[in-house]
């Protein structure tokens, strides 16, 4: 096949990295949701303990 | 314990990161071929090599796991293979995008290099059914670990049967030719790599300390409530 046009293959490369970038965000969004979890029940564990 | 480093990894990683996407798109020239849709191939290559890389590395954990009978090694497996998913899942995703817009098709099926992967990937989809349908963790680490071991054994055995193969329209980038990159582009790809792989091992450790912290707690609140029964 040809190579495409800027314009079309733009979107292309674009999408792809999105893919990468999101694939990221989300696992780190997830992680710091288990993370803020765990700090939450150490300080009720702190709290019960006083 | 885990989080050793890890914030100079954490730094190290968005620097290469940053570096890799300038020379992507201001360094490296234009395929010839190609055109500007070749710049997918900066992150769906390195992508796949770390995450072959990473299922490697979890067959190497689970072997130590098994000599040592020590669950961090297990952990440490467990979490190379779920990090290795979600980078696979990507090179699914970043490889059709180009396949459709070099090829005019999704996916194409008689592709050793894709279907391969496919495979791999499938094969370790297994993986989490049959570690959390154990329920004893000793047996739970055990199983798991020859899994690893059995998986990561068949990567690097599957990339050479595919290398054998004949070709049909996937490029081969790991050649004695280095793939006929010109100098800036192998200069880009390297870094590229090298910033995936940072990116890989500080994930890695950024989850393994939090299952870590995780793990600490629920023993914290096993410990308490054993005191209070006792006292009760």
């Amino acid at each position: 096949m040809p190579a495409l046009p800027l314009d079309e293959a733009g979107q292309y490369v674009a999408a792809a990295y999105v893919v990468f970038l999101a694939l990221i965000l989300i696992y780190v969004a997830i992680m710091a949701a288990k993370i803020a979890r765990i700090d939450r029940e150490i300080s009720q564990l702190a709290e019960d303990d006083e | 314990m885990y989080s050793k480093g890890l914030v100079p990894l954490a730094v190290a990683s968005v620097v290469s990161i940053t570096a890799a996407m300038a020379l992507i798109f201001f360094y490296a020239p234009l395929d010839a071929d190609q055109g500007f849709v070749q710049k997918i191939f900066y992150v769906h290559v390195p992508m796949a090599i770390v995450a072959l890389g990473g299922f490697v590395a979890g067959g190497i954990f689970g072997i130590r796991h098994l000599r040592s009978g020590d669950a961090s090694w297990d952990l440490r497996s467990y979490v190379a293979i779920h990090m290795s998913i979600i980078l696979g899942l990507g090179v699914l995703v970043t490889g059709a995008i180009w396949a459709k817009a070099s090829w005019g098709h999704w996916w194409v099926w008689d592709e050793p290099v894709l279907v391969s992967f496919l495979v791999v990937f499938l094969l370790y989809c297994v993986y989490y059914p049959l570690r959390f349908a154990i329920e004893d963790p000793d047996r739970q680490a055990r199983y798991s670990s020859v899994f690893a071991i059995a998986a990561g054994a068949f990567v690097p055995l599957n990339f050479v049967a595919v290398r054998m193969a004949e070709s049909f329209t996937h490029p081969r980038v790991l050649s004695q030719t280095g793939g006929s990159m010109p100098g800036e582009m192998r200069l880009t790809f390297l870094v590229t790599l090298v910033a995936m792989t940072l990116l890989f091992v500080t994930l890695w450790k950024f989850e393994l300390t939090a299952k870590h912290a995780s793990l600490q707690l629920k023993k914290l609140r096993q410990r308490r409530a054993d005191r209070e029964a006792v006292t009760a």
